[in-house]
């Protein structure tokens, strides 16, 4: 991944998250307090507007500069998760970027986000997506960054889709017990969409 | 005015709003026009007392997610609060504003952030204190019962009782109290108060445009939080004195309080219901509270801590000695609470 992929990869998020924003919004609303969808479209809007007056050679200064502009932009829970993330998947890459380097700098994101929400696999949260996409990118990641990319998408997507059933243990949706349980994961969803965006940018 | 052209979002949406993605910014503005003794700042999204920082005297910041109003801005002024940082409806502030507040009311005694239990407003006021060039305390206030404190969930919510923690600890800095003081007497408020809410509607966030959940005409949501979100369990609607004792046997089951204790009540409107219907719950909750030996020493009854238009009420109890009711009784001037000055 060089510095164009990546700062196509953040406006394929910010263009997917406005167009879900209804959805995320309204499997907020049933669990949550119903912005989700609000929250990240800001949040990757300003991203997308923040990268657009940065100079930048590398993959991970574009990123990196992402996930300062969500922490500093979105609030609420997401904003430093997702800021994390990328915060640390940035600061992780090395100037060349392959597709192995790109799986490291994955991992290190999701351990930012467990570091700061202590969610583990089960809590009902983002966790839930991106621990399966993580994983999943790391094991086809031999076959390179498109093939690895498809990989987490379809176990970011599986994964939130496997969050339903479960009763919430981490955030707003802790609140309501057991009446959280049939309901997807919004977080986990997001995560979702942030990997078919970068299948689909990787595939370009 | 009604705002429906254009965004389909917002059909049916009755509110006075012009845009839903200005609507904090305006009520800012708004404020600052209305209170020139605060210093609000658009740029930063701060809400200041004008003669901050004071040389000596312990900073006490809170702020969250707006919809809350009159917390937490509307309670910055001497005697309460000396910065308020209002996010996104429903949505913690972000680090850049906390931190901006926080240095704004620096004085040199360090700086007490004043935190509801929630995930996002934990963390953000986390990532803040970890870049104050100043000594923060945080305190954490999660007073709501209707949430099982175990480690299952993110942990009791920051409710009700948030005013009196921020009365009660700006009381206190306002006479000089050093910065561990101010958060010790902070956290007893916290530890000393438990809260318990039922909505009879859901409120409408202006980015939604609609209710954040439906409820049929003789149903109720009992053990609701300041959000939206539904609560713990769907109940019947029922007379007030009844809906009175669905609050109380659950506070007093929390934090029980033995024959003769004297407590400060807030019997608080969730935005939507009339100060006519809470004082209804108030005759109820009173002679509850007396035939269980416990003594109202102060009590306080309105809109405090919202969830924009929810129609409901919380009851906050808080159990007090000669101490925190002098300093409850001491003067305080904001825009949303005000008496002795």
């Amino acid at each position: 991944m060089d510095a164009d992929l990546a700062r196509a990869w953040v406006a394929a998020v910010a263009a997917s998250v406005t167009a879900h924003a209804a959805e995320l919004t309204d499997l907020d609303a049933a669990i949550g307090d119903g912005d989700h969808g609000v929250n990240l479209r800001r949040g990757f809007d300003a991203a997308v507007a923040a990268l657009a007056g940065f100079e930048a050679d590398t993959a991970g200064a574009v990123l990196t500069k992402t996930g300062t502009t969500l922490v500093s932009k979105v609030g609420g829970a997401s904003g430093p998760l997702y800021g994390s993330l990328f915060r640390a998947l940035g600061k992780s890459l090395p100037a060349e970027v392959d597709a192995v380097a790109f799986g490291d700098g994955l991992r290190a994101g999701l351990d930012a986000i467990v570091r700061l929400g202590k969610a583990v696999p089960g809590d009902k949260t983002m966790v839930d997506a991106l621990t399966p996409a993580v994983d999943a990118y790391a094991a086809a990641a031999p076959a390179g960054f498109a093939a690895a990319a498809r990989a987490a998408s379809a176990a970011a997507g599986e994964g939130a889709a496997a969050t339903t059933p479960l009763q919430a243990r981490k955030g707003r949706a802790s609140y309501l017990g057991e009446r959280s349980a049939g309901h997807q994961d919004p977080g986990a969803t997001s995560t979702a969409l942030i990997f078919a965006a970068l299948a689909a940018v990787s595939d370009a | 005015m009604l705002c429906t052209a254009g965004t389909p979002k917002m059909a049916g949406m009755k509110k006075f709003i012009n845009d839903p993605d200005d609507v904090v910014r305006e009520a800012l503005a708004g404020m600052a026009a209305a209170h020139p003794e605060l210093r609000v700042d658009l740029d930063e999204q701060i809400i200041v007392r004008a003669d901050a920082p004071r040389p000596g005297k312990v900073g006490l910041v809170s702020g969250g997610g707006s919809g809350h109003e009159p917390l937490h801005g509307g309670f910055v002024g001497p005697g309460m609060l000396d910065a308020a940082c209002p996010g996104e409806i429903f949505t913690s502030p972000v680090p850049d504003q906390i931190l901006a507040a926080t240095r704004a009311v620096d004085g040199g005694a360090g700086v007490v952030h004043i935190v509801k239990n929630y995930t996002g407003d934990v963390m953000n006021f986390e990532l803040a204190a970890e870049d104050a060039e100043t000594t923060v305390e945080s305190v954490l206030v999660d007073d709501d019962v209707a949430v099982d404190g175990s480690t299952w969930t993110a942990g009791r919510r920051g409710t009700g009782a948030t005013l009196l923690v921020e009365k009660i600890a700006g009381a206190l800095a306002e006479e000089g109290a050093p910065l561990a003081a101010v958060a010790a007497v902070a956290r007893d408020v916290n530890e000393r108060s438990a809260s318990f809410a039922i909505a009879l509607t859901s409120g409408t966030t202006p980015a939604a445009g609609k209710p954040g959940f439906d409820l049929p005409e003789d149903e109720i949501e009992v053990g609701v939080g300041i959000h939206g979100e539904p609560g713990r369990a769907r109940e019947k609607l029922r007379p007030a004195r009844d809906l009175a004792a669905r609050i109380v046997e659950p506070i007093l089951a929390a934090k029980p309080l033995e024959s003769g204790s004297r407590v400060i009540v807030l019997v608080n409107g969730l935005g939507g219901t009339p100060l006519l219907e809470l004082y209804v719950m108030f005759n109820d909750i009173s002679r509850l509270l007396a035939d269980a030996g416990v003594q109202v020493a102060r009590s306080l009854v309105g809109n405090y801590v919202t969830s924009l238009d929810m129609a409901g009420i919380s009851l906050t109890v808080c159990r007090v000695d000669d101490e925190l009711l002098r300093l409850w009784d001491a003067p305080v001037r904001t825009a949303g609470l005000r008496w002795g000055a």
